[in-house]
């Protein structure tokens, strides 16, 4: 096994908000109201049902409840083994499905109040990430201005799939009010179902749903590249969370080549994708597809031609390895150092 | 690609009698075209032919005309490819002959039309317009030259009249194949295609999916992107999803002998999505009980790649190593013709590769797999 070592950054962990009611001291009487009357349920998304395996590990998994409800589960679990410095909290909760820009509104922002004070008020090690009402992009980027004067927000927080590529020129405010507040964009899987889980329709099941995350980031690279984000924003980090990496160096290939191809249609797409990869685009370590064995790690690590692209997670609590694996076989230390302290501080500027 | 070529140190030479392909070579993407508007109306009855004149085509997209993104060039095609006599590329067999049959000695060619008939809402239309294009490939294409082989293509979201088409054709020496294309109303695994897949298993044919196709979802599962250079890519995103599909759903459990290629979404994306497959599988493989084995065995054996356009990494032998990983015996050459991004075949292999890797991947597994080893 290779081996950690202490004070890294663990860029991906999942706090449970425990029901809809637990955001209630954080609504205002309107929407305190709404939940209440209306007799609104708990907003859990088909992309982590509770109990399937994925969600969480066997020993990870609570006795009742949801796993990562707890923050001395999440302690005992993964902050004191692996010594963390620093973890950077990404809460899942369903709110990204909801229509309406008012009600996403005020549970986005009672997600955040409740994931301050239940989390990072109490533990130090603790890291946000902003989750954002995308239905209204005015209103997303007066959620990412008002979190922001709490220094321990280091991340806004989008689903891999949404309503609209996330290249879209709509969407640039945020990512101008990320650049400027020294943020960093988490897209995180997960999908809000306002479109089909795959390009090529609704899946049968659950699994399929997970399998095609992979799918959608690539989508989401294509479109962030092409429509220009980062020339226009050339300071801002995203960072691919729960994406599967092993992916990237085949899709880039692809990429550069059609770049090459019909860049006419995009001139302002002046530098490689490779490039823009390179200086702008990051990726949580967990889920690692690719079989166990260290000779095919060292083949794809070397396809991606860069020791800065990948950050350290657990992903906790879903189920990604077992016992203390979190680092795939046959990373040097000098890598390992890399993935764990050097390429999270070097991503997220908030940090300290 | 013939818009700009790889920035290289050595200027990529001339194709010559000299430096063409020694050896016959296969390939397994070729997209015949119609020289004019009405040319399958001698294949379509009276009253197909006044519904295209009154009311045309209604495909899963909104354009009467043309392709929902432009492509970047006429008809997505080579510019040199335009046929001396008129008409589009690809529409004329002498010109194809002259262009690229003879001088890349191109020994088995096989057909896939586009545009002919799938993804169109009215499935009668798209059943009448797939049988028409059928006879139109013999009568134009494979009975006036042997080196040509035909797809039957199917009205791909009625599968039990597709099933028919194939049971129509099956052991007509003129098909080597049944032609499906990735985009479809649903991903291919679900139940509503499973009837093309039992006909073709049993007429011994494999089953082509293309890229492309219309069926209504949005390009991305986070609806529809901007430029066409976002649909050329995520065509590979589309095919990942449709081959997890019939993984998934059992397709290749259930019909054991059923053979797919992939055609022109690439390959390189195929051994991480098998190991994805795999390990998420372990997990939760009591949701899909009836997928008994690791998704990468089914891969592994029941489905092909044709290569065009192959990736393009910066350092031109790091595709060895993902070559080696899919299998030099499951890739098959193909060129796209004519097409903008038509691979050359004399360039697409970087330097390195054994005499018996580059016949399986220049013919050999083509010959195979189609049955034409005789």
């Amino acid at each position: 096994m290779t081996s950690l070592i202490a004070g890294g950054v663990d860029c991906d962990v999942h706090p449970a908000v425990p029901h809809l009611t637990s955001l209630l001291p954080h609504l205002n009487d309107y929407w305190r109201d709404q939940v209440t009357t209306r007799g609104m349920v708990d907003l859990i998304s088909q992309s982590y049902p509770q109990n399937s395996p994925i969600t969480a590990r066997e020993d990870w998994r609570p006795e009742a409840g949801k796993p990562g409800a707890s923050l001395a589960d999440m302690q005992r679990h993964v902050l004191d083994p692996f010594e963390v410095g620093h973890a950077i909290c990404n809460p899942l909760y369903g709110v990204q499905m909801v229509f309406s820009e008012d009600m996403q509104t005020a549970f986005c922002r009672a997600l955040n109040d409740w994931l301050a004070k239940e989390w990072l008020d109490r533990d130090t090690r603790l890291r946000g990430s902003i989750v954002i009402p995308t239905q209204s992009v005015e209103k997303a980027v007066a959620e990412i201005e008002r979190c922001a004067q709490d220094p321990r927000f280091v991340q806004v927080l989008m689903l891999v799939m949404g309503d609209t590529p996330l290249g879209k020129r709509a969407l640039w405010p945020i990512y101008e009010a990320a650049e400027r507040l020294d943020l960093a964009i988490g897209v995180h899987a997960g999908s809000a179902y306002h479109n089909p889980p795959t390009a090529v329709g609704w899946g049968s099941y659950h699994i399929e749903d997970y399998v095609g995350q992979a799918q959608a980031f690539q989508t989401q690279l294509t479109s962030l590249i092409v429509e220009g984000v980062f020339a226009r924003h050339p300071r801002l980090k995203m960072v691919m969370l729960e994406s599967g990496i092993s992916w990237l160096p085949p899709y880039l290939w692809r990429l550069h080549k059609f770049w090459r191809g019909v860049r006419m249609e995009t001139p302002w797409v002046d530098r490689a994708p490779l490039e823009i990869v390179r200086s702008n685009i990051r990726f949580s370590l967990q889920p690692f597809d690719a079989p166990r064995e260290p000779a095919t790690l060292i083949r794809l690590f070397d396809h991606m031609q860069s020791d800065e692209l990948v950050l350290f997670s657990t992903d906790y609590p879903h189920w990604q390895f077992d016992g203390q694996d979190a680092l795939p076989e046959g990373l040097s230390p000098d890598l390992v150092r890399k993935i764990m302290i050097d390429n999270p501080h070097a991503t997220y500027p908030r940090l300290t | 690609m013939n818009i700009q070529f790889r920035e290289s140190t050595e200027a990529a030479p001339p194709l010559t009698a000299k430096n063409a392909i020694k050896t016959a070579i296969a390939d397994c993407d070729i997209h015949p075209a119609r020289a004019t508007r009405t040319e399958l109306y001698p294949y379509l009855a009276k009253r197909w032919q006044h519904h295209l004149e009154v009311y045309g085509v209604h495909a899963y997209q909104g354009m009467m005309e043309g392709p929902p993104y432009p492509k970047a060039q006429p008809n997505a095609s080579r510019r040199d490819a335009c046929p001396p006599e008129g008409g589009p590329q690809g529409s004329s067999l002498s010109f194809m002959q002259e262009q690229h049959l003879d001088p890349n000695n191109v020994q088995l060619g096989v057909l896939n039309p586009l545009n002919a008939g799938q993804g169109i809402r009215n499935h009668e239309l798209s059943a009448a317009l797939c049988s028409a294009i059928n006879d139109w490939q013999i009568d134009k294409w494979t009975s006036k030259d042997k080196r040509l082989k035909a797809s039957i293509v199917v009205g791909n979201e009625d599968g039990l009249s597709a099933a028919a088409e194939i049971r129509e054709r099956a052991g007509d020496k003129n098909f080597v194949q049944v032609l499906l294309l990735s985009r479809n109303v649903e991903p291919l695994g679900q139940r509503r295609y499973w009837p093309i897949y039992q006909a073709a298993e049993e007429a011994g044919l494999p089953v082509g999916v293309h890229a492309f196709g219309f069926g209504g979802n949005p390009i991305t599962p986070s609806g529809w992107p901007s430029y066409y250079i976002e649909e050329m890519v995520g065509h590979s995103q589309c095919q990942q999803s449709a081959l997890a599909s019939l993984v998934l759903e059992g397709v290749f459990e259930r019909f054991p002998k059923l053979k797919m290629v992939m055609i022109e979404a690439g390959f390189g994306w195929a051994p991480s999505l098998a190991w994805r497959l795999d390990k998420v599988w372990q997990r939760l493989r009591s949701e899909v009980p009836h997928v008994k084995r690791p998704p990468s065995e089914y891969i592994r054996e029941q489905v092909w790649w044709t290569t065009q356009p192959m990736e393009d990494p910066e350092r031109r032998e790091d595709l060895f190593d993902v070559i080696k990983w899919i299998g030099w015996d499951r890739l098959l050459f193909a060129t796209d013709y004519p097409h903008w991004d038509y691979d050359e075949p004399s360039r697409v292999l970087p330097p390195g590769v054994t005499e018996a890797n580059r016949e399986a991947f220049y013919r050999d597994n083509a010959r195979k797999l189609y049955g034409l080893t005789a």
